[in-house]
């Protein structure tokens, strides 16, 4: 019933994912799929583009939990763009912003990687 | 005319997997979007319930699909009053402690949010345990 699209898109260096619709416990695994993907190929440094998601749930913020420490002791990161004010103020409400950047548009957040090098 | 003696009531019940939630998210913001409350109130409502909800599919049936989850809303004057009822593994949110993201990350943690969330999100939580080995959720938010 609920959609849920994942997509992953090279940019230099860095992998946008693009989430759209609904990121619940249902969905969420799609999510672990695309960033086990990412270990794999050995591409740390990741931009989520929240453009199209209408909805969060815990274990959707749980997903970027489990994979963000992994990517810095790569020297890439998990940064956030594009976000409807309903989705971050949940990412607000647990904190999120003392351990991620929240960018309001995708390319600026792939300038942060470009200049860190 | 007579909205101090209307009451609302409505009842969902679903079998405890995953791909319900969709649903068990739009039963729940119709019914509060009828009782009033404004699209962000809603909102808080929905991720209250999908949360306790994805709590009793995760920890009271461990991911079995055969569980039973009933949900019954009620609305009277100002409360609007969610109780979700399983009949899985007794839960109790107590001996979850404040999640400390900053500990979460080091530890690679991804779970123990959503009990923090329900708190936060609502007016009054309160977890019992029913006869018949049920467990009971009461989720309330005032229309204010």
């Amino acid at each position: 019933m609920a959609e849920f699209n994942v997509d992953l898109r090279p940019v230099g260096s860095v992998s946008v994912i693009d989430v759209k619709g609904y990121l619940d416990a249902h969905t969420a695994p799609e999510l672990e799929n695309v960033f086990n993907k990412l270990l794999d190929e050995k591409r740390f440094k990741v931009v989520v583009n929240f453009d199209e998601l209408k909805y969060i749930s815990s274990a959707g913020l749980g997903v970027f939990m489990a994979y963000v420490e992994t990517m810095r002791e790569n020297k890439g990161d998990i940064k956030f763009s594009n976000m409807k004010e309903n989705v971050y103020n949940i990412f607000d409400l647990l904190g999120f912003p003392i351990l991620y950047e929240f960018f309001k548009d995708e390319r600026e957040a792939l300038q942060k990687f470009d200049t860190l090098g | 005319m007579n909205s101090a003696n209307y009451i609302f009531e409505k009842d969902l019940s679903v079998k405890s997997t995953t791909d319900n939630l969709a649903l068990i998210r739009e039963f729940t913001r119709s019914s509060a979007a009828e009782c009033g409350f404004s699209e962000e109130t809603v909102g808080k409502i929905i991720l209250a319930v999908d949360e306790a909800c994805t709590n009793i599919i995760k920890h009271a049936y461990k991911y079995s699909p055969d569980g039973n989850i009933t949900i019954n809303i009620k609305f009277d004057q100002k409360k609007f009053n969610i109780s979700i009822t399983d009949e899985g593994i007794h839960f109790d949110p107590s001996r979850v402690p404040e999640p400390d993201l900053v500990e979460y990350y080091k530890q690679k943690r991804a779970g123990g949010l959503g009990v923090f969330l329900i708190k936060k999100l609502m007016d009054e939580v309160k977890y019992s345990t029913l006869s018949g080995n049920k467990n009971q959720v009461v989720l309330v938010k005032y229309l204010s």
